[in-house]
């Protein structure tokens, strides 16, 4: 790939020419005051134009987060959170972040280099000449704090009918759209964190793919926390009408810093008949450090609705970063016919824990939905497969396949399999499998004896484990997320 | 981590005076082990209540219904017309019966046992064992966890003792026989507690019958508590055949010392809400267990089966299966997990659990659990859940079957697989003339 060859001068390069052509906003006023109140709600809706009535539906949100409970069900611990010393609202500022290499963590620039695909997406996003030739299969709208900061190959897009843009921008455009649709998937009363998303969320991208419309590049979001003290809440909504086709990567990361802070997004997707939605994710926030301080929480709600009669949707992730993940892509398989389908590989190493897994709800007939699961745990990270099949009575002939594999690396770690499956409707066919074991010796020797590097071959082991779920990504990422799976585990063995 | 524990999320303690037996009513001249029990499970219960959907433990298993009732005792003494037995016909053996929780020395006997062989009723045994009783008492089964076994505590008066010496091997099956009776008009409730203790060496085979007599609801709440020694093997059956108006609960904590082998298998087929909890734990080293089971159910019934299987010590195996049909508006519920705890390396692992739905308003709720510290394991679990095979109900029906004879024979076929799990020939036969039993009713 691209990225490849690129040297740290090259990341600095590119690093600094983001900052250097960076954001004109003013500091003082685009950070809201810590703590969280209606005032502060109020203010973000301001700070975004919005109508009437989604700054009613947030002060709703706000309302209901304020009478529930953090859910406690989680196989992940942590101490208690703070919401009211966080920032809800931080705008991307100038000359933020390390302006040279020495304040950068060495670890972190040999990570980047060794990753590629952000740096591509940066390079776009900075106007690297020659980058939008380079790679026009791809169009990235980037999320820095809470704010979209750029959306590429828009004209192109929009001579489809093709609407990918900012979520704030898409409620000024294109109110009845997100009026119809924002919410319909996850709504305000979903969950502690969807509700406290809904009360705050500041940006995120839109999508909506006309009636027919063959999407003809993959649409890319690239997600990064970059200031200290604030949490962030994008929401993404995608829409994709009658007969439609769309791929959507996400992408994210996160500077190494000591305290934790908080991601709590919401994913909205919608599929009409016949349309398919193809979500993929590298999460790759900062997971804290071998002790396992600092990093971030990523308390995520995705959710797809297959309203129309054989739609399908497809989740796959990658995750590999994060101090705690809490994240279940979901599939709500309504329309007869419709497809889910989650393919995941997660990887938590050091002190890192991972509670993660989907739902898949047949409600119609001839409904079907695959699962596919790779956990890898190493080092002192916990992680829980935590997954729900529910069949409804109505869903005649629906058919579920679940597979999910923890594979352990050392003997500290922990891998937990939690699936949930209600069947009401005789003639569906439900399949659950799951195995728990470690590198066998054998393999390791076999490589070793080859001249293959020990902490190589565990890369090309778990690769090979993980290889089910990285053929469906994208060809962009799915090169990028083999050098990631080996780049998480490293440390591990030996 | 281990997330075994109960959490009182949910409880209803006003669900509790209901269930407990007014304090008068217990004999005081008890040793203080069991005086001292009755009271933590009465002062647990009362403050929990009976479990409610909301309490993870329970998500699958509502007690609304049973906790609407308010429940008596029985006097015991009724005149019992039959009991089952696994033995052929005429032969007799060492067997206990408990008549709605009642020991009843008429019914029992403990004769061909051999030497070393301690089979007794709970009364006896603290007046006569008083030692073995405030030895293993409450070890097991924590009323801290377990709401039910609070209220078994609680109510603490009559149960079984079994204990077999070092090396003994028993070979003659002993039975225990509960039968519900109940009353006219009411719902009884008994909380028998068995305490089973296996030495080092020693190998037993138990065979439990839970029936009634009559169509009187009832409430058994059963626990026992079950120590296998090093190196000795308790083959353990039960049979579950209660009427469609019953409650059976039952709560089953094994611990299994090294080398050692607890093989548990439960029918259930009976009981209008059954829920049988099987705690394995394998606490010595190269020790095993199996843990199998069918349920068939129909009507308005509802089976639970949640089991533990926990893997605290090296090299330990572990198998189990699980096999249900559901029929009509009936429902099951199997929660199985598997514990490999972070010194448990070299744990072989693996378990089944295969539902069969045969209506459309049938329904299945499974979630089968592993949580696994520790590396060098190998632990899978596999789940399944479906109705009847088209091809093969069609090869059947393309040879003359007719539809209903097909439909027998493959759910025969299915249940049939299960019942392999009894290593003893005698209990497997009579098991497999129970289910016969049911799909004769069936059709």
């Amino acid at each position: 790939m691209a990225a490849q060859p690129e040297t740290i001068d090259q990341v600095r390069a590119v690093t600094e020419q983001k900052y250097k052509y960076g954001f004109t906003t003013d500091i003082e006023s685009d950070v809201a005051p810590k703590g969280l109140n209606e005032d502060i709600v109020r203010f973000i809706s301001a700070k975004k134009n919005e109508p009437e009535w989604l700054l009613e539906w947030r002060l709703r949100a706000f309302r209901v987060w304020q009478t529930m409970e953090e859910p406690q069900w989680a196989a992940v611990s942590f101490p208690p959170i703070d919401y009211q010393d966080a920032h809800y609202y931080a705008a991307p500022k100038q000359k933020v972040g390390p302006k040279s290499l020495d304040e950068v963590d060495p670890e972190l620039l040999a990570t980047y280099a060794k990753l590629g695909i952000p740096l591509r997406e940066q390079e776009i996003l900075a106007g690297v000449e020659g980058s939008e030739g380079k790679s026009p299969s791809i169009a990235v709208d980037a999320v820095f704090d809470s704010v979209s900061v750029a959306t590429t190959f828009k004209a192109k897009l929009e001579e489809m009918g093709i609407i990918f843009c900012a979520i704030s921008e898409a409620v000024q455009k294109h109110p009845d759209l997100v009026k119809k649709y924002l919410g319909s998937v996850v709504p305000y009363t979903d969950n502690f964190y969807a509700t406290l998303n809904c009360a705050v969320f500041t940006d995120g991208s839109f999508v909506y793919i006309p009636k027919g419309v063959r999407c003809p590049m993959e649409l890319s979001t690239y997600f990064r926390i970059n200031q200290a003290n604030t949490g962030q809440f994008e929401r993404t909504l995608i829409i994709a009408d009658a007969g439609s086709y769309v791929s959507y990567l996400e992408g994210c990361t996160a500077p190494q810093r000591d305290e934790n802070q908080l991601h709590a997004a919401v994913v909205e997707l919608v599929a009409m008949d016949d349309a398919t939605i193809k979500y993929s994710t590298v999460q790759n926030w900062y997971p804290g450090n071998a002790e396992g301080v600092g990093g971030i929480y990523n308390f995520v709600t995705k959710r797809g609705a297959c309203r129309g009669k054989n739609s399908k949707i497809s989740w796959t992730q990658v995750e590999t970063g994060s101090a705690i993940t809490w994240k279940y892509p979901s599939c709500i398989l309504q329309g007869d016919n419709s497809v889910g389908e989650f393919y995941s590989v997660a990887i938590t190493n050091n002190r890192q824990q991972a509670d993660t897994g989907t739902k898949m709800i047949h409600i119609g007939k001839n409904t079907r939905s695959t699962i596919v699961s790779k956990g890898i745990s190493a080092g002192k990270a916990q992680q829980t497969y935590r997954g729900l099949v529910k069949i409804l009575p109505k869903a005649e002939g629906a058919r579920n396949h679940t597979q999910c594999d923890s594979l352990l690396i050392g003997d500290a770690c922990g891998a937990h399999t939690v699936p949930y499956i209600e069947s009401r409707n005789r003639s569906a066919r439900i399949e659950h499998e799951a195995t728990t074991a470690k590198i066998s010796d054998d393999q390791l020797f076999y490589c070793r004896q080859r001249g293959i590097s020990e902490e190589d071959a565990v890369s090309l082991i778990v690769n090979g484990f993980c290889k089910e779920v990285l053929k469906e990504l994208p060809m962009e990422f799915a090169v990028e997320a083999q050098k990631l799976v080996g780049i998480s585990l490293e440390g591990s063995v030996g | 981590m281990t997330t075994t524990g109960y959490s009182t999320r949910g409880a209803d303690p006003t669900t509790a005076p209901a269930f407990l037996a007014p304090l008068d009513g217990q004999s005081t001249a008890v040793l203080p082990v069991v005086a001292e029990l009755r009271a933590q499970g009465r002062a647990r219960f009362a403050a929990v209540g009976l479990p409610t959907i909301k309490n993870e433990a329970w998500r699958y298993t509502n007690l609304r219904d049973l906790a609407k009732l308010a429940v008596t005792t029985a006097s015991g003494d009724a005149p019992i017309d039959r009991l089952p037995t696994v033995r052929a016909d005429g032969q007799n053996g060492p067997r206990l019966v408990f008549v709605d929780g009642r020991f009843r020395a008429d019914l029992s006997t403990a004769d061909g046992l051999p030497d070393g062989v301690l089979l007794t009723d709970f009364a006896s045994a603290c007046q006569n064992h008083s030692g073995l009783i405030a030895e293993h008492l409450g070890r097991l089964a924590s009323a801290e966890d377990r709401p039910l076994v609070a209220l078994n505590s609680a109510d603490l008066t009559d149960g079984v003792v079994l204990r077999v010496a070092t090396g003994v091997s028993v070979d003659a099956p002993i039975e225990l026989v509960f039968v519900s009776v109940g009353r006219d008009g009411a719902t009884t409730a008994s909380h028998p507690r068995a305490l089973i203790v296996l030495e080092a060496g020693a190998r037993a085979v138990l065979v439990e019958h839970h029936v009634s007599q009559g169509d009187n609801a009832t409430l058994s709440n059963h626990v026992a508590e079950i120590t296998v020694g090093e190196g000795a093997t308790l083959h353990h059956c039960k049979a579950q055949r209660e009427n469609a108006a019953s409650f059976h609960l039952s709560h089953i904590a094994a611990s299994v010392a090294a080398g050692g082998c607890y093989d548990n298998f439960i029918l259930t087929i009976g009981a209008r809400l059954s829920r049988n909890e099987v705690v394995s734990a394998l606490n010595g080293g190269d020790a095993r267990t199996h843990v199998s089971g069918g349920y068939m159910v129909r009507g308005n019934q509802h089976a639970d089966i949640s089991t533990i299987i926990d893997h605290a010590q090296p090299n330990g195996t572990s198998r189990e299966v699980y096999k249900g049909v559901i029929d009509d508006s009936a429902r099951a519920a199997f929660q199985g997990k598997i514990i490999v705890r972070p010194h448990a390396q070299k744990t072989d692992g693996h378990q089944l659990n295969r539902a069969l739905l045969l209506s459309d308003s049938a329904e299945i709720d499974a979630k089968p659990e592993l949580e696994i510290h520790a590396d060098d394991v190998k632990c899978s679990h596999g789940c399944t859940a479906g109705e009847l095979d088209d091809a093969a109900l069609f090869y059947l029906r393309a040879r003359g079957i007719d539809k209903e004879t097909a439909r027998g024979l493959l759910i025969g076929a299915f249940l049939s697989d299960v019942l392999d799990e009894i290593a003893e020939a005698p209990i497997r036969e009579a098991f497999q003339g129970f289910v016969a039993g049911w799909l004769e009713e069936q059709r």
